[in-house]
């Protein structure tokens, strides 16, 4: 049904409902004016809209029943005439609503009678008086109103004895109707009058006995399918859920420290009701951005007629759902750019044709999910950014030197359009557009979190592409720290985190008091987050050299920091942070009112250690440094990236690490728990292997396969992986990145450790193959696992096509003490249980397979006598409260989240005890 | 304050100790009584703010009732005290450094601010008490969270 039709549907049947209330009180005190004030406004509300969709039948009705109660508003006495006039118009009213909720079109026929009626009461005459016009005008309202309505509130009055008797079939004559019609003062049409009667009399008269089942009909089709909800209750069940969401992370904070823990089982139930809670709640929170679009194409129109330009608007993903809050927010900017890219970046009818390009111009609205963020492209096949206007601009507004510009890349200089202080008036005629306004659109956008780009090709049309953040409320946020402080910085700020070191190609140099990094050829411009946040820096390490003087560090060029790489709108700058730690979903607090005036801060948290931290404002924290700030070096690749971001259906984020040669080598962040960096003082070698004290616990060191190399001194890299209460840490020798890939392994040679090769930003990279280490690190590996569970090893089957996730989660079920054997896909599977039933005792499949998916694969199981009883668990990478529920429809047990190896591990064991006490 | 009191002409106030000095808080304006575990400073916060705290979820602005009426900073390592007030829906905690009893209090022993008072002290003292021993200053809490405008002033 078209979305506006529903929306009126829904609507007027509630106020209708709210009508029928009214109704009843007015039936009572017919002179109250404060309720009949009510009525009045609703229909008035029904007709208007009935107006805009076109629905004449109703609007007809509408206005004779707001005609007359406009009367008794203005002081007419009210009469039980009346009121029950007004009664058999708005059960007419329901009567064609249901008929319009079935069908989507107004029931055939006409109300002329009632209006009739209506009018007569409205004219200040009694039905009586009327009679002697209109006599029969009443006695053929039933007759032609079509689906009929209500005859249950009729009362003695006249009036309704005569429609009474005159709607018995067979007692109206055609004469009647006729004097009915020629006399009723509704907007008749005369010929269809005489034409219709017959048509009127014959079929209609079955309607009075209809009556009742089309009462139950009426009340099905108008049942609501949605209701409205006060948005204040939504925001406070959100502020709940995330109150929810921060216990459950302590509570899995506290679970996380300690062994064996009964709470275990119903704690990982409840945080996945909690996720499943959570992203209800956000879906009640979430409307199509298409309805910010709605006035789009009106824009357009009328843009096209004044500027005499043929512009297509093409609309694509309207259905894309974003949060409220943040719809309300891109509402404004949106239609700004579409307004500009039909209005500057098109050219006329006569110069397209010049250019040899179709006459039409075209404006394309894209939007679309993209991990966590959405993504919304505005784009015109227009003449493309003016660079030299732009440039004579920022010559002119001192933004750059010549010298500056004539280094930079078209792209670059494009940038410039959303600096502030382009959209100064006479920007709008000098420049060839679009810098009206844009520092506007991109600070609107960047208060949401979002940031926008553009692409510009002269000649062929400019892209404007916007990405914010699917809602405020929970944002993913890399937690950094200085000292023994943690603040937050916003994941979607941060492009890349670089080590930096004092003897490594990343070292941080100092230009007079700013630092620089050489990043990639060009130079990063860098802020020490202590310095930016006026923190007491630390006294000077004092080191004792080999003859006992005394010789004073200076620890103000870090050279070891980390380097959290932040870009906002054009600017790209580099945080130095002491310390990098997880990221970490957290709930955006608002910050107190006494700490509003720092503008630093975009809110505050509470970490799943039950600790507040600050969440650090990249945009505050990009115009307190813009003075030293200006240079950009990394949106190229940028670009680069984020357009293959949008071929690629599924990235992984991957850490990037060199340990022994050159080539880079990289490992799924989400297995990795820390980086931690341990002074090689600390390291103790005992029999044969180092360990290291961390968190309480001694953590072995493991070395990359061939490369059992530390450092002499000073502070060594190094990757912890965690499993249960148990770490290892894993030596590199350095590590240099993260990225979002599209991940797409290549087996080749086997060689231990090494998973396969993927092709990173046009680097033959090795992945490394965690499940490979894990063991090494702990030789009792398997027996801590049997120790506390003395079932014989369970046998499990794992389908899955990647052989990636094969190669990575098989050592991770061996290691939690299964016999695995592996199946590229369901066929293959299915063959294996076939020829031994006996042979497996549970299933873990992949969902998103070719040939056969993981729900059929359960599905074909479950229809198979003797594999029913096999208890399966479901691997997916997209884990949505739907697929869960077609999940355990189709009869898996469980379903869990690929890279949740913690998830994986206690749901196979618990799905085997319950089958066990069941069997 | 005064459509609080009840109908004798007195009316109940939270006692709390600040450097010596005892200090009184009408007992409707406070919430609760904590001991505050961990609380994070916040950079570039006025100074009288000591920082922000979890307090069961929910997330409150700690300020430092010594930095506040600008006497000396409290000895390293003594226990402090926290009391727990609610403002336009967002939670303070004052630090000071220690709760006393509930006192009720009869207006007629109330006086406005003595002229000679450090103006910081009468910038968030609402009155004085004369108690049989010793004199209780009036902490008007509206006053004490309006640091940013002090500040300005």
């Amino acid at each position: 049904m078209d979305d506006l039709l529903s929306e009126f549907l829904t609507e007027t049947v509630e106020s209708l409902d709210v009508v029928d209330v009214e109704l009843v009180k007015f039936e009572k005190d017919p002179n109250n004016q404060d309720i009949l004030g009510n009525i009045f406004r609703l229909v008035h509300t029904i007709k208007g809209t009935c107006g805009f969709l076109g629905l004449p039948r109703l609007e007809a009705l509408a206005h004779a029943g707001e005609t007359l109660m406009g009367k008794y508003r203005d002081g007419a006495p009210v009469t039980t005439d009346g009121v029950t006039i007004i009664l058999k118009s708005l059960d007419a009213i329901k009567d064609i609503l249901a008929e319009l909720a079935e069908n989507e079109v107004e029931p055939q026929g006409n109300d002329d009678g009632l209006i009739a009626q209506l009018h007569v009461l409205s004219e200040g005459k009694t039905l009586d008086d009327a009679n002697g016009v209109a006599a029969s005008a009443p006695a053929k309202v039933e007759e032609a109103a079509a689906p009929v309505s209500d005859d249950g509130e009729r009362d003695d009055s006249s009036a309704i004895k005569i429609v009474e008797r005159e709607l018995k079939p067979g007692e109206v004559t055609l004469d009647d109707l006729e004097a009915a019609f020629n006399s009723a003062p509704g907007p008749e049409d005369e010929a269809e009058a005489a034409a219709e009667p017959e048509a009127a009399a014959a079929p209609e008269p079955a309607a009075p006995k209809a009556a009742d089942e089309g009462n139950l009909k009426r009340d099905k089709a108008l049942q609501p399918q949605s209701i409205r909800v006060n948005v204040d209750t939504l925001e406070q069940l959100m502020t709940m859920v995330s109150e929810l969401v921060l216990t459950r992370n302590q509570l899995l904070e506290i679970l996380r420290r300690q062994d064996d823990n009964e709470f275990k089982v119903p704690l990982q139930r409840l945080s996945n009701v909690t996720a499943e809670l959570q992203e209800g709640v956000m879906k009640t929170r979430m409307q199509p951005i298409g309805n910010a679009w709605q006035k789009l194409p009106r824009i357009i129109r009328d843009l096209s007629n004044d500027l005499d330009k043929k512009i297509d608007l093409e609309m694509i993903g309207a259905e894309t759902e974003l949060d409220r809050q943040v719809l309300e927010m891109i509402k404004d900017p949106l239609t700004h750019m579409v307004r500009n890219s039909a209005d500057h970046g098109l050219e006329t009818t006569a110069e397209r044709i010049k250019a040899g390009k179709s006459e039409v111009g075209k404006v394309k609205l894209s939007a679309y999910h993209e991990g966590g963020h959405i993504i919304i492209e505005i784009s015109d096949d227009g003449r493309g950014l003016n660079t030299p206007k732009i440039k004579e601009k920022i010559l002119k507004n001192k933004l750059a030197t010549p010298d500056e510009l004539s280094k930079m890349t078209e792209n670059q200089i494009h940038k410039f359009v959303f600096a502030a202080g382009f959209s100064t008036a006479d920007v709008v005629t000098s420049v060839s557009g679009r810098g009206v306004g844009m520092d506007v659109v991109r600070t609107n956008i960047e208060l949401i979190g979002g940031n926008v780009d553009l692409v510009s090709i002269t000649g062929k049309g400019s892209t404007f592409k916007i990405k914010i953040p699917l809602t405020l409320a929970i944002v993913s946020a890399l937690i950094v720290g200085i000292d023994d402080h943690r603040y937050a910085i916003p994941q979607l700020a941060v492009v890349e985190l670089v080590r930096a070191h004092g003897d490594s190609e990343h070292r941080i140099e100092k230009i007079n008091n700013s630092r620089v990094l050489r990043l990639r050829n060009k130079l990063l411009p860098l802020v020490r987050l202590s310095d930016i946040l006026e923190l007491e820096t630390p006294a000077p390490v004092i080191e004792e050299d080999e003859d006992g003087n005394v010789i004073p560090i200076d620890t103000s060029l870090d050279e070891n920091g980390f380097i959290v790489v932040i870009q906002v709108g054009p600017q790209t700058f580099g945080i130095v942070v002491d310390k990098v730690y997880d990221t970490e979903e957290i709930v955006v607090k608002p910050k107190s009112s006494l700490l509003r005036n720092i503008d630093m801060f975009s809110g505050n948290t509470i970490l799943g250690d039950g600790s507040v931290i600050m969440i650090i404002d990249p945009n505050g924290m990009a115009s307190q440094i813009s003075n030293d700030v200006g240079s950009d070096s990394t949106e190229d690749e940028e670009n680069e990236q984020s357009d293959k971001d949008k071929f690629a259906n599924q990235t992984t984020s991957l850490l990037l690490f060199k340990a022994g040669t050159d080539e880079p080598k990289a490992v799924p962040l989400s297995l990795v728990t820390r980086l931690e960096e341990i002074s090689v003082s600390d390291i103790e070698p005992s029999a044969g292997r180092d360990l290291v004290q961390y968190r309480g616990q001694l953590m072995p060191l493991l070395y990359m396969e061939g490369h059992e190399k530390m450092k002499e001194s000073g502070r060594q890299p190094v990757l912890v992986f965690s499993d249960d209460d148990r770490s290892m840490g894993l030596v590199v020798d350095e590590i240099l990145d993260i990225i979002d890939t599209n991940l797409n392994i290549e087996i080749n040679v086997p060689q231990p450790g090494v998973l396969g090769s993927a092709l990173i930003r046009g680097q033959a990279t090795e992945i490394m193959d965690v499940g490979y280490y894990l063991p090494q690190a702990f030789d009792d590996w398997f027996e801590r696992r049997e120790q506390g569970e003395s079932f014989r090893q369970k046998r499990l089957l794992l389908v899955d096509d990647s052989a990636f996730f094969r190669n990575m989660l098989s050592p991770v079920l061996s290691a939690a003490g299964y016999d695995v054997v592996t199946a590229i896909d369901p066929i293959e599977a299915l063959k294996l249980l076939r020829d031994d039933p006996s042979l497996f005792d549970i299933v873990v499949s992949d969902i998103e397979m070719p040939n056969m998916d993981g729900f059929e694969f359960a599905e074909t199981l479950n229809r198979d006598d003797k594999l029913k009883q096999l208890p399966i668990v479901a691997l997916s990478s997209h884990i949505s409260p739907g697929a869960i529920e077609r999940g355990r429809e189709v009869g898996f047990y469980d379903y869990v989240a690929k890279f949740d190896r913690e998830g994986l591990v206690t749901a196979l064991k618990e799905t085997l005890e319950t089958e066990g006490e069941a069997a | 304050m005064s459509d609080e009191a009840n109908d004798n002409g007195a009316e109940e106030y939270i006692t709390v100790v600040i450097a010596g000095q005892l200090f009184g808080l009408p007992i409707l304006e406070v919430q609760d009584v904590f001991m505050p575990e961990t609380i994070t400073s916040v950079p570039l916060a006025a100074n009288e703010i000591e920082g922000v705290l979890n307090l069961r979820g929910r997330i409150v602005t700690a300020i430092n009732m010594r930095r506040r009426l600008g006497v000396e900073a409290a000895k390293q390592g003594q226990e402090i005290m926290a009391v727990g007030i609610e403002y336009k829906e967002e939670s303070y905690g004052l630090i000071i450094d220690d709760v006393g009893e509930v006192l009720k209090l009869d207006m007629k022993n109330f006086e406005v601010n003595p002229t000679n008072l450090d103006p910081k002290w009468a910038d968030v003292s609402a009155g004085v008490f004369r108690l049989e021993k010793e004199l209780l200053v009036v902490l008007d809490v509206v006053k004490v969270l309006d640091i940013i405008h002090s500040q300005a002033a």
